[in-house]
């Protein structure tokens, strides 16, 4: 059964990505509505920001990524036997 | 308040790996998970508080056990994870991993409800002698070398602690297991703090985590994961609670572990460095201190230890079926290990705190504590580095192993299918588990050792989780020719012991064995001619002056031994005679003289 659905969605990604995308969109357009995410107890003045936390998401994501290979790739990351010698 | 009555759980879990070698057949399996349901049961049934059995050594009154909420609260997440760890394990029929994975639970109980540092100082080690053996069993030939460095390391770290206790008893003649007055620190509480943190794998004192977490057995590393760091946890927030040098630490800790987890490409290590990353939100949560943070690192312990035990039970699995744990060489496994998919799934879900999974209503409560305490560069750190897990667990790990691109060789995907029952009915009992914390929540925050007043799922809550989630989740799928999986190692802070030991050796082959031989040549040169010249004098003179003296005199005696020998013919009138004779001579000489 899991293997059917995955197959199911894996034979629409294109679909499913668009589902996708509509998700994002939504999920910035429901925090901009005071009405529904009600910001009172926001800690910070820049949480007021509609969207802030995706925006934070995303770079937090990018950031981490790229700044970790650049420093892997220092010389950090080496051959597996590197301790066998 | 003194309670007799009580039975210390570690004996339950001692005495039945003690007797585990003698119940052979059917009956073993049902022993098996009755001795970890009998210490579960004897935790969370007979719970009063207070201290109990209480011990009179020399001048020390030790405390085996001390009831509070706060031990109570691990003791029974402890006890919960051996039964799930056991039940993972039922397939194993060597004895002795049982026997070493009970003690080490026993270990880690008896820290928990120890009342003094004695006590805790003899569990610390308990658990690090046993825990060791879960490395070594798994037989590979770099299983003994890292058992050994796993060993050193901690060993380095119970003397450490020793040494702060010992200077604070000396300054305070207190040995209790209490809060340190962390507000004036002392040399000891240092000390005391470094002990605990090194186990907490706090950096620069963690690479021994990933380390031996990702050389330990399969069943071994389901262990490992849940009790070594929260049972330092449980230290921390019993003695280090608002200590503020943690927070930093703590932060530091989450970030770093992100961080090396981008760069790895074993799973297990993978999630070895993510234990990292999540203890660190737990020691930054007693740094800060409050009744909350305390609150929120016991609950993010609670919920740490089922869902990353669950994640190990997911990867084992898939070494235990395929042999492979590295992301080179899988891939594309949902059709063979579609059950272990949806367990590993939840278990990543948890850890990266969606909402209705537990690790939502744990891990918020740290950052929210950060937050009103105003202490914002580590809210907004912590929540980064919430962006990462969820990066490398809940998206990296299920990817590469399960989707992706198919790396199996045929061999591997011959062998790869969903695990024995027991395995899955342990993985399905900890995703119960995970769900259940997570959607009722109640469950956990009654256990806590505060009153909680809070609440995870407000909408503001909700809204921030699920931006920040699924934007790292776009990310991801934007970027993930960067994170394709390389078949390299990273190198760590242990670089300086390993390669450090290296060095040492080197100096010991090379430059030290240079100079002895250069020693020994001179001394063969100079030292040993003269010596030989001296020595073969000695010897001439031994023989000739010496032995002569004495052969002389042992000659000169066996002599006159045998003259008087002669002389003594044994008749009586001789003998008179000649003794008259000898005395008339004397008498003569004395009167005429």
């Amino acid at each position: 059964m899991i293997v059917e659905l995955i197959d199911y969605l894996r034979d629409r990604l294109k679909s499913v990505i668009k589902i996708c995308y509509g998700v994002l969109a939504s999920l910035v357009v429901i925090d901009a509505i005071p009405s529904i995410v009600d910001k009172h107890h926001a800690h910070t003045w820049v949480e007021h920001y509609p969207g802030f936390w995706a925006l934070f998401g995303f770079v937090a994501c990018v950031l981490i990524i790229i700044l970790s290979k650049w420093f892997g790739h220092q010389g950090i990351m080496t051959r597996e036997d590197y301790y066998d010698d | 308040m003194m309670i007799d009555s009580w039975l210390h759980p570690s004996l339950i879990l001692i005495c039945g790996a003690l007797l585990l070698p003698f119940i052979k057949g059917m009956p073993r399996r049902a022993f098996l998970v009755l001795i970890p349901v009998l210490t579960f049961i004897d935790i969370w049934q007979f719970s009063p508080h207070g201290t109990f059995a209480v011990v009179n050594v020399m001048d020390w009154q030790l405390t085996f056990g001390r009831i509070d909420r706060l031990s109570q609260v691990f003791g029974y997440i402890m006890s919960l994870m051996c039964i799930i760890g056991t039940i993972y394990g039922l397939h194993v029929k060597d004895d002795l991993q049982h026997i070493a994975a009970w003690f080490y639970v026993a270990g880690s109980l008896g820290a928990i409800y120890a009342g003094d540092y004695l006590v805790l100082f003899l569990f610390w080690e308990l658990m690090a002698f046993s825990s060791v053996f879960l490395v070594w069993f798994r037989g590979r030939e770099q299983s003994l070398a890292t058992g050994y460095r796993y060993l050193l390391v901690h060993t380095a770290g119970g003397l450490i602690l020793l040494c702060g206790f010992v200077l604070r008893y000396k300054a305070t003649g207190d040995l209790s297991f209490t809060l340190m007055d962390v507000t004036h620190p002392q040399l000891y509480t240092y000390l005391i703090m470094c002990g605990l943190i090194l186990n907490a794998a706090v950096p620069p004192l963690h690479s021994w985590l990933p380390d031996a977490y990702g050389e330990a057995t399969v069943t071994g590393a389901v262990f490992m994961c849940a009790f070594t760091t929260k049972t330092a946890i449980y230290a921390l927030a019993r003695s280090c609670a608002g200590m503020e040098i943690l927070v930093p630490l703590g932060v530091v800790m989450a970030l770093y572990g992100v961080v090396y987890a981008v760069l790895e490409n074993d799973c297990r290590r993978l999630l070895a460095w993510h234990i990292i990353s999540q203890v660190g939100y737990m020691v930054a949560g007693v740094g800060i201190g409050t009744e909350l943070a305390i609150n929120g690192a016991c609950a993010h312990a609670f919920a740490h230890i089922l869902y990353k035990g669950l994640l190990f039970m997911g990867c084992g699995s898939v070494l235990h079926m395929t042999g492979k744990s590295k992301f080179t060489e899988l891939g594309g496994l949902y059709k063979k290990m579609p059950r272990t998919f949806v367990f590993t799934l939840i278990g990543g879900l948890s850890i990266s705190a969606f909402p209705l999974f537990s690790g939502f209503v744990s891990k918020s409560m740290i950052i929210a504590a950060g937050f009103e305490e105003h202490i914002l560069w580590a809210g907004f750190l912590l929540t980064l580095a919430s962006a990462g897990t969820f990066l490398h667990t809940g998206l990296k790990v299920p990817y590469f192993i399960w989707f992706g691109k198919n790396n199996c060789s045929d061999e591997t995907w011959e062998k790869a299918e969903d695990p024995p029952w027991n395995m899955q009915v342990a993985m399905g009992m900890a995703s119960f588990l995970c769900i259940f914390i997570g959607c009722y929540t109640a469950y956990l925050y009654d256990m806590l050792p505060n009153p909680v007043d809070y609440h995870p799922y407000t909408a503001y809550h909700l809204s921030e989780t699920m931006q920040i989630l699924l934007f790292t989740a776009l990310g991801f799928f934007l970027l993930i020719k960067k994170l394709t999986p390389e078949p390299t190692i990273s190198i760590d802070l242990d670089w300086f012991y390993r390669k450090g030991g290296r060095a040492f050796l080197w100096m010991a082959k090379k430059p030290l064995q240079f100079i002895d031989t250069c020693v020994g040549e001179i001394y063969r040169v100079i030292g040993l001619v003269p010596l030989m010249t001296v020595a073969g004098f000695w010897s001439w003179f031994d023989w000739h002056a010496i032995d002569g003296v004495v052969d002389g005199v042992a000659r000169s005696v066996r002599c006159i031994g045998s003259s008087v020998r002669h002389a003594q013919s044994g008749q009586l009138q001789y003998n008179i005679f000649w003794a008259v004779t000898i005395a008339a001579s004397l008498l003569l000489t004395y009167v005429f003289a």
